[in-house]
């Protein structure tokens, strides 16, 4: 488990920040993006998959969460 | 165009690579590449941030370095203690001409250095009770300093002290903030990992403290954040984005105060000039309260401009126009700088290794005086360094990371620069080797070199560097070509 950072990146898409790594990358895909339901698998475009226990999505960005690190590179 | 195409500077490369034994090969060669322009991301091209190789030079420093020289050294206000042996403090003090206002030793203590000088009884016993015995002792001879910071240096780590106790025990007595810092010099791979430590103290110590007070706010508030004011590099950057407008609350920490920090969670955006050391508390602030954040580059009228409006982008007409202004006034005194130096410096190929951000924030003011940079590198740097430093060089440069001596050596063998620009260590080497050299990291005791003010010395240095005469009679006279010598009788 992380704490990961999802912000808003320049290009309006998502973005990945893992402090502790100090990985900064863009997030290709996000499992589930609706208000209610936010999260799951997020794909990163490093090739990494991390994933976000599904909850309401945050009121603003960026947030921090807990996320757990399925595959790739770190 | 590039000094060499893409395929020599591979070769290069791999020339370079071949006297190291096979498992060092492997390893370097994943911190060697060549530009790429159409790249999005470095990640496959160049490591970087990994444990230097044992056995080579590398030029890099320590979490020490990066905690108390780079974020809290050039706060003037607070005593920052360099907890430990003395050699730490004594030999970073005031190497890093972080300039100030004020008179040292009253009411500011830049270039001052307090140390608890261990000794062997503080290993056995601990230096806790030293130091808070020299934390009362300051208060008493400095009593207005507005803070204490404990930077910790490697035994203190390694005996296990309890800073924080006495952090704590010692801001009750004294009705002052006393930060512990642990920045022990053997935490990570260099000096990087001292600056995120230095924010995540600044965040759990220093930011919030006045969360909720009332600050007059106005809706052109700004902090700088990443400026050292190397040679007055801050005061030159502030005075432009006061001229278009924006009021700066704070500068981080070049000539800044605790007060500046405390305050800085009332700004509007957060301007960050060195994305490397202070990108960590410009993300916490973005979070905890709102404040978006931008890099911005003061290096070079090209970049200045483009910097200047993409700062007022983020505000209403007033501060557009004031940018506009602000590039106008100062457009006629850059078109003579570089219609004076351009002539002189126009295609010399310059070869930087440097730090956290001016790898690549440089290269657009070599650009204006038509210099070109033929190769670039960080110490420290991370990948989201190297995706930015991408799109900055040209195709086909050299690009290298937490660079070696012999490397370097080889690279500038090789390319020929007209002018070096690296660090202190670096220096009489390349004199030795006959390269004009500037000293980059603080500027070769000249400055300031950001904002306008700055361009006009940066130009003035690099033609004085460049077109030295000396460079030429650097050779010994035994080791000159004979043929010069016969025409010479001749």
């Amino acid at each position: 488990m992380a704490n990961i950072m999802i912000r808003r990146a320049a290009n309006g898409e998502y973005g990945f920040y893992l402090p502790k790594r100090d990985i900064e990358d863009s997030i290709l895909s996000m499992e589930f993006d609706t208000p209610e339901k936010w999260g799951g698998e997020i794909r990163l475009g490093n090739g990494g998959v991390y994933y976000i226990e599904p909850q309401a999505a945050p009121a603003r960005l960026p947030y921090s969460v807990r996320a757990r690190r399925v595959d790739g590179v770190e | 165009m590039a000094a060499l195409t893409r395929e020599e500077t591979e070769s290069l490369i791999q020339e370079v690579l071949e006297v190291y034994p096979e498992k060092a090969r492997k390893d370097r060669s994943k911190h060697l590449m060549v530009n790429d322009k159409s790249l999005e991301s470095s990640k496959k091209c160049i490591t970087s941030n990994r444990k230097s190789m044992p056995g080579v030079m590398t030029m890099r420093g320590c979490a020490y370095a990066g905690s108390k020289g780079v974020v809290w050294g050039p706060i003037k206000d607070i005593i920052s203690i360099s907890h430990g042996p003395i050699g730490c403090g004594q030999y970073s003090r005031a190497g890093r001409r972080a300039y100030y206002v004020g008179t040292t030793g009253v009411d500011v203590y830049g270039d001052m250095c307090f140390t608890s000088d261990f000794q062997e009884k503080d290993i056995v016993f601990g230096g806790d009770k030293k130091l808070s015995k020299l934390i009362s002792e300051i208060e008493v001879l400095f009593p207005l300093n507005k803070g204490i910071s404990i930077q910790s240096e490697c035994p203190v780590g390694l005996i296990g002290d309890d800073i924080e106790a006495v952090a704590k025990k010692s801001a009750v007595e004294l009705g002052k903030p006393v930060v512990p810092v642990r920045c022990e010099g053997f935490r990570g791979v260099s000096q990087s990992l001292g600056h995120h430590i230095a924010n995540d103290s600044v965040r759990d110590w220093i930011l919030s403290n006045r969360d909720g007070q009332p600050f007059e706010k106005t809706p052109y508030d700004v902090a700088i954040l990443g400026d050292y004011n190397i040679g007055g590099d801050a005061w030159s950057s502030r005075i432009l984005l006061e001229e278009m407008g924006l009021r700066v609350v704070a500068q981080w920490s070049g000539d800044g105060t605790l007060a500046e920090m405390e305050n800085t969670p009332n700004v509007k955006l957060n301007l960050l000039h060195c994305y490397r050391s202070m990108n960590y508390i410009s993300r916490h602030m973005e979070e905890k309260y709102g404040i978006p954040w931008m890099e911005f580059n003061f290096f070079g009228p090209t970049k200045i401009k483009e910097s200047l409006r993409a700062i007022a982008a983020h505000f209403d007409d007033t501060i557009k126009e004031g940018a506009e202004r602000v590039i106008a006034k100062y457009t006629p005194a850059m078109d003579a700088v570089i219609a004076k130096y351009r002539p002189r410096l126009e295609g010399k190929k310059v070869m930087l290794y440097i730090g956290g951000l001016r790898p690549r924030h440089v290269v657009g003011a070599y650009e204006d005086l038509g210099m070109e940079v033929v190769g670039t590198g960080y110490e420290f740097a991370h990948n989201d360094d190297y995706d930015r430093t991408i799109k900055e060089m040209g195709d086909a440069t050299l690009i290298y990371d937490d660079a070696t001596g012999h490397e370097l050596d080889e690279f500038a063998k090789t390319l020929k620069p007209d002018l070096i620009g690296s660090g202190i260590k670096e220096k009489y080497v390349f004199h030795k080797m006959g390269f004009p050299f500037r000293q980059l990291h603080s500027w070769d005791y000249s400055g300031p070199y950001h904002g306008y003010d700055g361009f006009a010395v940066f130009a003035k240095d690099m033609d004085l560097t460049v077109n030295n005469p000396c460079w030429k009679m650097l050779q010994a006279p035994w080791q000159k070509p004979v043929a010069e010598e016969l025409e010479k009788a001749a």
